[in-house]
């Protein structure tokens, strides 16, 4: 095993070489935002928080794609980063319906953490008011496209861990959604296993479990924990 | 298939060709206009004046000029050079005769101006800079070679290239030219090609632990910038000369499968490559053991759907294995893990295009050509408010001046030249009075634009700027495949505020948001759609602040 040392915010850490810089820096107890990261799961890089500077490179790069090197200089938390990560987080806001006084998730929401921590107290840009819609088909889930951030966290698990690959992209840009199966409700959808892990990976209120009223629909991440750890460590600690 | 084959097929069409060549452009743009009735009545004509054993009506590539189309160029061989020739004998030959704005109807009159009669068909003025300044090496075989024809193009000195590179130089003395040559990517970048070449040479392919040594060419045909139409041109006039550049980058890097990726809204494009690719497979040009060689190499092609990314390489490979077309971010760059995760050379058409002159012709011979850092020509798709639109091919360094003003005739009706916009959604508009820039990468980049894939659209004094950002930024947000939030988001939220802005309801802080939200589009996009769609919206903002502050107070 091959151990490379680098430096991230001026405190030196070690890594093993094909650690990523947010794991490096999350086993060093460096904290660095992500939403579309799953723990479990491929990383595909998409909402841009964990970008960081990296010394001799003037473009930011993903930490959770993002390989260590030896001697690497990294930045987590500059201020040109914190201003990034706080429009972000606004678009985000600007993008969907979240409304947290009315969400099933509020209180246990990742964009809602976001928001907090990032200081966002009001949003500066024009909000879309897209159009879309809400499918309760299925006999035990819900989902709720106006607060999806498109994260793809319920296509990774969904494909990856559980295996059925039920749900997918559609659409491009503003218009982008998710679908499950061939962009049909989900209750008929041939392909759900109706395990639940969706939900469980949803970091917003978007994908909730029927009947949650405000504030209770709560995530296990636990679970996911325990199915990643059982499959590629052969490990069924509870 | 043999050197002395070649040539013999070569010396065989040579032969036959007739003493007059009626050449009628069956390009999209010509074809749009009816040209392909132009070419069954001029053949008419010539079977009704029993001149088919002096005349040949023939279908060709694109002849430029594409305004005035369709075109039709009548040349007496044996009498003089080629009409648009190679560099230096490009000067005009006194029997070849360019015929504008062709109607059916006018097919016998032209067979009367060949028979010494007197002709009302508009002729064009194969003198003027349009033509003269022009230095064909892409398009030298564009408007003369039958692009349905394989034989066509090995009369020209076709495929002689890859049986020099295949039969006499090793893989790394093809790569080594390439890098002496000094030519760069054509898609717009302007990466060296030779170094691109020589990494992906020594990349060793770990895909899913295959210890076998795969590696893929990808030709990127999905040119999409609006106003753009040079890589359409090229593979609709000469689509042997990309096969003939892939396969020569297939042996150079070791790879022995090629793509050509193309967008669905090319059919014409799509159709000849596909006789191409067929032709070339019976003479045993393309398929196993190439001019009985050791070296293999086939190339198919895949039809993309039209996604404006899809043009990224990332996200064009995903589109080839059959997945949505989204970025990915790189490192790992396609040179180490690419198609499938195997090292991948993935080049522009015109790149592909300029390899097989440059092996014929020498390193040296492109080295000399355009200016100390961007060697060779480049083809611009000349478009908007100027009086010669089409295709035209300069040498590096040429001015844009030189090209707006004199090939592009300036803007009809005494109008004036305000700015042109280069490198599509990606580039910037330059403004007139930086027209003495010559056209290189490193000039434009310092302009705030870039070379882009050659899209060149002049615009006069009418035009707002304010709008020309919009439309810009509209196509982004059109195009953005929505992955990643700053691109998905940001680039709606550009939009209204630059509608905001040209509707006249914006404030100061407006436009102070615009300019941050610019940067952080530009700074945190996942790919290069995102970190360039505010470039047009920088570039007017610096050289025509005063229209936006103009729209505001």
């Amino acid at each position: 095993m091959v151990v490379k040392t680098l430096t991230i915010n001026e405190q030196l850490i070690s890594a093993r070489e094909e650690e990523t810089i947010l794991q490096a820096a999350q086993d060093a107890g460096i904290h660095i935002p992500t939403l579309c990261h799953l723990e479990g799961v491929g990383d595909v890089g998409a909402c841009r928080l964990c970008l960081v500077e990296i010394a001799g490179s003037n473009k930011l790069q993903p930490a959770c794609v993002t390989k260590v090197t030896e001697g690497m200089e990294v930045e987590t938390n500059s201020d040109r980063l914190q201003k990034y990560r706080r429009t972000i987080i606004e678009m985000l806001f600007a993008e969907g319906n979240h409304i947290c006084s009315v969400c099933v998730a509020n209180d246990n929401c990742e964009l809602q953490d976001l928001a907090i921590e990032m200081g966002m107290d009001h949003v500066r840009l024009d909000y879309h008011f897209p159009d879309r819609k809400v499918d309760i088909s299925h006999h035990r889930f819900g989902v709720d496209h106006n607060r999806c951030v498109l994260c793809t966290r319920c296509v990774r698990v969904c494909g990856e861990i559980e295996g059925a690959h039920t749900w997918d992209m559609a659409g491009r840009g503003t218009n982008s959604h998710v679908i499950t199966d061939l962009n049909q409700p989900w209750g008929t959808s041939d392909t759900c296993t109706s395990c639940g892990k969706c939900i469980n990976a949803c970091p917003t209120g978007a994908l909730f479990d029927k009947g949650s009223s405000v504030g209770e629909m709560k995530h296990n991440r636990a679970k996911l924990d325990f199915l990643v750890t059982a499959r590629e460590k052969q490990q069924w600690l509870v | 298939m043999d050197l002395p084959e070649l040539i013999e097929i070569a010396q065989k069409e040579r032969a036959s060709e007739k003493l007059v060549q009626i050449r009628c452009c069956v390009a999209a743009g010509c074809l749009s206009a009816n040209s392909q009735v132009v070419k069954q009545r001029l053949e008419e004509a010539v079977t009704a004046d029993n001149l088919t054993e002096k005349v040949e009506v023939r279908g060709v590539g694109c002849m430029r000029l594409c305004c005035q189309g369709p075109l039709v160029q009548v040349e007496k061989l044996g009498t003089g050079d080629w009409a648009m020739g190679t560099g230096e004998d490009s000067k005009q030959s006194p029997h070849s005769k360019l015929y504008e704005k062709v109607t059916p109807d006018d097919a016998p009159s032209i067979i009367t101006a060949i028979n010494g009669g007197e002709t009302t068909v508009q002729q064009g003025d194969l003198t003027h800079p349009f033509f003269t300044s022009q230095m064909p090496i892409v398009l030298e075989n564009s408007g003369k070679v039958d692009p349905e024809r394989i034989q066509s193009y090995i009369a020209a000195n076709g495929y002689q290239a890859l049986y020099h590179v295949l039969r006499e130089m090793t893989p790394s003395e093809v790569v080594d030219a390439i890098s002496r040559s000094g030519l760069r990517g054509r898609g717009g970048a302007g990466y060296p090609t030779g170094l691109k070449w020589a990494t992906v040479a020594k990349a060793k392919s770990d895909a899913y632990n295959d210890r076998s040594d795969r590696k893929f060419v990808i030709c990127n045909a999905d040119e999409g910038d609006p106003g753009a139409f040079m890589d359409r041109s090229v593979l609709e006039s000469d689509p042997h000369r990309v096969l003939e550049g892939m396969a020569i980058a297939g042996y150079s890097i070791g790879a022995n499968q090629g793509y050509i990726y193309i967008r669905a809204e090319y059919p014409i494009a799509i159709n000849r490559l596909q006789i191409a690719i067929r032709q070339a497979q019976r003479l045993g040009i393309l398929g196993t053991q190439i001019f009985d060689s050791h070296f293999d190499f086939k190339i198919d092609i895949r039809i993309g759907a039209g996604a404006y990314v899809c043009g990224e390489e990332t996200a064009l490979m995903a589109s080839i294995e059959g997945k949505r077309g989204t970025p990915h971010p790189r490192p790992p760059y396609p040179a180490e893990s690419g198609l499938w995760g195997y090292p991948t050379l993935i080049n522009n058409v015109e790149t592909y295009a300029n390899v097989a002159p440059i092996i014929r012709k020498g390193a040296e011979w492109f080295a000399n050509i355009g200016t100390q850092k961007s060697k060779g020509t480049k083809v611009f798709a000349l478009a908007g408010k100027i009086r010669n639109t089409g295709l035209i091919e300069v040498p590096m360094g040429t001015s844009l001046r030189q090209i707006v003003e004199a090939m592009g005739g300036g803007v009809p009706d005494g109008g004036v030249v305000k700015a042109v916009q280069t490198g599509g959604p990606s580039g910037g508009c330059i403004p007139a009075a930086a027209f003495d820039s010559p056209v290189d990468y490193e000039s434009l980049t310092q302009l705030g634009s870039m070379m882009g894939s050659g899209g060149m659209i002049v615009m006069d004094e009418t035009t707002n700027m304010v709008d020309v950002a919009r439309f810009f930024m509209e196509f982004c947000m059109d195009e953005s495949c929505g992955k990643c939030i700053p691109c998905r988001v940001g680039t709606v939220q550009l939009y209204k505020l630059l509608t905001k802005i040209s509707e006249g309801k914006a404030s100061f802080a407006d436009l102070e948001l615009l300019e941050e939200l610019c940067d952080m589009v530009k700074h945190t996009s996942l790919c290069g759609l995102g970190q360039s769609a505010p470039n047009p919206v920088f570039s007017t903002l610096h050289y025509f602040r005063d229209e936006y502050l103009a729209l505001i107070s």
